[in-house]
C-alpha cells in the first residue's frame, strides 16, 4: 500500500475508531479495510474482544455497504461492531426549517425535483410532475401532481399547499390516493400529514397544532 | 431575417399539421412570404394537407444528403406567390436527418421568408428534437381533453428546457361540451399549462372536408375555424385581436341568413 491510505484506526477509550476517508471510492475501502485486517494490522486480530467504532465521515452509504463494511470486520473473530455512522444530509434534514430552500418553477409533466431538507415551491405542480423532499414540502401554487414529503422515513413530514389537487400524495412511507371528500371545494390553504399511519388533511391554520413548536409572546 | 416557428402538441391527432397549414396560408394570405416545412418524416401529411402532393420532386432528407438544394425541394403553393412547403420524406426514418442539418437549413430559409412554419411529428423522440432544433419560437396545440393537456405540459417543459418561448393554440373546442362540463374549459387549460394563449380554434367539420380537398380551411371564410385561424395569424403579426367568442348564439341569425341563402 503505496498510495494514500483511507482508513485511519485509532485507539479510543471504548475501544477502536475506524475513521474511513469519504472522497475515495465505496470499492477502494473494501479493499484496504480487507487488507489492513488480513495483513497489516494482525496484531489487532489476537486478544481480548475489541468494540469498533466505524466513521464514515461525509460518504452517505446504504444499508447494503454498511453491511458490507460489517461483514469485513466481523469476519475477523475478535471485532465486534458496535456503531457505523456517516454524518449524511439526512441528518441535517431533520434540522427543520434552517434548511428551507425556496424554488420559483413550475413543474411540469415528466419533470422531477428532488430536494434535500423542506423545500418553498413557488409556482404549480401539474398533473405528472413529481416533487420528492426529505422534509416538509410548501407550495404556494395548485400541487395537481406527484409529492412526496419526508423521503427518507420522516413520519413527521407534512405537505402543504395553497390548492390541494394531487394525482397522488406520499409522506415517509404511506402512500396517498385523494379520495374525492379531500377537495374541500373552499380557497383555503390546506396541509396533508400523517396520524398514526394514515393520511391526514387539515387547514393550514391547524399545523401548529402537530407542530408543538410554540412562539411564547412577552408582555402580553 | 424571417422567424421560425415550431408547430408541436406531444400528442398526435390535436391538428398540428392541421394548424401548420392553416397558420401557414393565413400569414400568406396577410402578404407574408412563407415556407411550410414538414419535419414528420416517414409520416408526412402536410403536402396532403395543403393539396401539393403532386408536386413533390426532392424532399428534406434529400437536401440533408445533399442530393439537392435546399431551393429545388421547395414546392411552391398553388394559390399564392409567396407560400412554400419543404416536404419531408416518405420512405426514410426520424433519424435519417440530425437536429443540425435541420438548424442549418431553417436558418437558410429564414433568410428569404418572413415565416417559417415547422410541423412537428408527435412524441418527443428524435423526431421532436429534430423539429425545434432550428426554431425561435413554438405554438403548442391542445385539445380540450386531459391527455392532450397533459402532453403538452410535457413538451411545454421541454421547450422551456431548450430556451423556446411557447404559446398556446387549443383546438376543437366544442363549445356545447364545454359548456355541460363535459370538457376541459380554456380558463382551466391556460391555468394548468401557464403560457400565453395565442388563439382558441372551434371544432368544424369544415376543417376535415378541407383537409380532404387539399384547401386549408383559411380560404372559406363562412367557416368558424377559418375566422380563429385568420385571427391566429393576425396575433402572431403582433395585432391584438380578441379572442372569438365561442357562443353559438349567432346561430339563429345565421340559420335566418342561410335560409335567404347569403349565409
Amino acid at each position: 500500500m503505496t498510495e494514500k491510505q483511507h482508513i485511519m484506526i485509532k485507539g479510543v477509550k471504548e475501544g477502536l475508531l475506524f475513521l474511513l476517508d469519504d472522497q475515495c471510492t465505496f470499492e477502494a475501502l473494501l479493499a484496504e479495510l480487507q487488507y489492513k485486517l488480513e495483513k497489516t494490522h494482525q496484531q489487532l486480530l489476537t486478544g481480548p474482544l475489541v468494540h469498533i467504532h466505524v466513521k464514515l465521515g461525509a460518504r452517505s452509504a446504504t444499508d447494503e455497504q454498511k453491511e458490507q463494511i460489517a461483514a469485513i470486520i466481523r469476519s475477523q473473530g475478535n471485532l465486534m461492531i458496535s456503531s457505523i455512522e456517516s454524518d449524511t444530509p439526512s441528518a441535517q434534514a431533520s434540522a427543520g426549517p434552517n434548511n428551507l430552500q425556496i424554488i420559483t418553477s413550475i413543474i411540469r409533466s415528466g419533470q422531477t425535483l428532488t430536494h434535500d431538507g423542506d423545500l418553498l415551491l413557488i409556482g404549480d405542480v401539474n398533473p405528472g410532475g413529481t416533487l420528492l423532499c426529505t422534509g416538509d414540502i410548501y407550495v404556494m401554487g395548485a400541487l395537481r401532481g406527484m409529492a412526496h414529503a419526508g423521503m427518507n422515513g420522516r413520519h413527521d413530514a407534512v405537505i402543504a399547499t395553497s390548492l390541494m389537487r394531487p394525482t397522488q400524495l406520499r409522506i415517509a412511507d404511506v402512500v396517498s390516493r385523494p379520495p374525492e371528500e379531500w377537495i374541500s371545494g373552499d380557497a383555503a390553504m390546506e396541509f396533508a400529514y400523517l396520524e398514526e399511519g394514515q393520511m391526514q388533511i387539515d387547514k393550514l391554520s391547524q399545523l401548529f397544532r402537530i407542530r408543538h413548536n410554540p412562539i411564547t409572546f412577552k408582555g402580553v | 431575417m424571417g422567424e421560425a416557428i415550431v408547430v408541436t402538441s406531444g400528442k398526435g391527432g390535436v391538428g398540428k399539421t392541421t394548424t401548420s397549414a392553416n397558420i401557414g396560408t393565413a400569414l400568406a394570405l396577410l402578404g407574408k412570404k412563407v415556407c411550410l416545412v414538414d419535419t414528420d418524416i416517414g409520416l408526412r401529411n402536410l403536402d396532403v394537407v395543403m393539396g401539393l402532393e403532386n408536386r413533390i420532386i426532392y424532399d428534406l432528407v434529400d437536401v440533408a444528403e445533399g442530393r439537392c438544394r435546399l431551393g429545388q425541394a421547395l414546392v411552391k403553393d398553388k394559390r399564392f406567390d409567396e407560400l412554400y412547403m419543404l416536404p419531408a420524406a416518405q420512405t426514410k426514418d426520424k433519424d435519417a436527418v440530425k437536429p443540425e442539418q435541420i438548424r442549418s437549413m431553417i436558418l437558410e430559409l429564414k433568410q428569404d421568408h418572413d415565416y417559417v412554419i415547422i410541423d412537428c411529428p408527435a412524441g418527443i423522440e428524435h423526431g421532436f428534437r429534430n423539429a425545434i432544433a432550428g426554431a425561435d419560437r413554438a405554438i403548442v396545440v391542445t385539445t380540450p381533453e386531459n391527455a392532450a393537456v397533459r402532453d403538452a405540459d410535457r413538451v411545454i417543459g421541454l421547450l422551456e428546457g431548450a430556451k423556446i418561448p411557447s404559446k398556446l393554440v387549443i383546438n376543437r373546442i366544442r363549445q356545447s361540451m364545454v359548456k355541460s362540463g363535459e370538457m376541459l374549459d380554456i380558463d382551466e387549460i391556460c391555468q394548468v399549462l401557464a403560457i400565453d394563449l395565442l388563439g382558441i380554434v372551434p371544432d368544424d367539420e369544415k376543417v376535415i372536408s378541407a383537409a380532404n380537398n387539399g384547401e386549408p380551411t383559411v380560404m372559406n371564410p363562412a367557416s368558424r375555424a377559418a375566422i380563429a385561424y385568420r385571427n391566429i395569424a393576425r396575433r402572431i403579426l403582433g395585432d391584438m385581436v380578441p379572442l372569438m367568442l365561442l357562443d353559438e348564439k349567432a346561430g339563429a341569425f345565421k340559420r335566418f341568413r342561410k335560409f335567404l341563402g347569403i349565409g
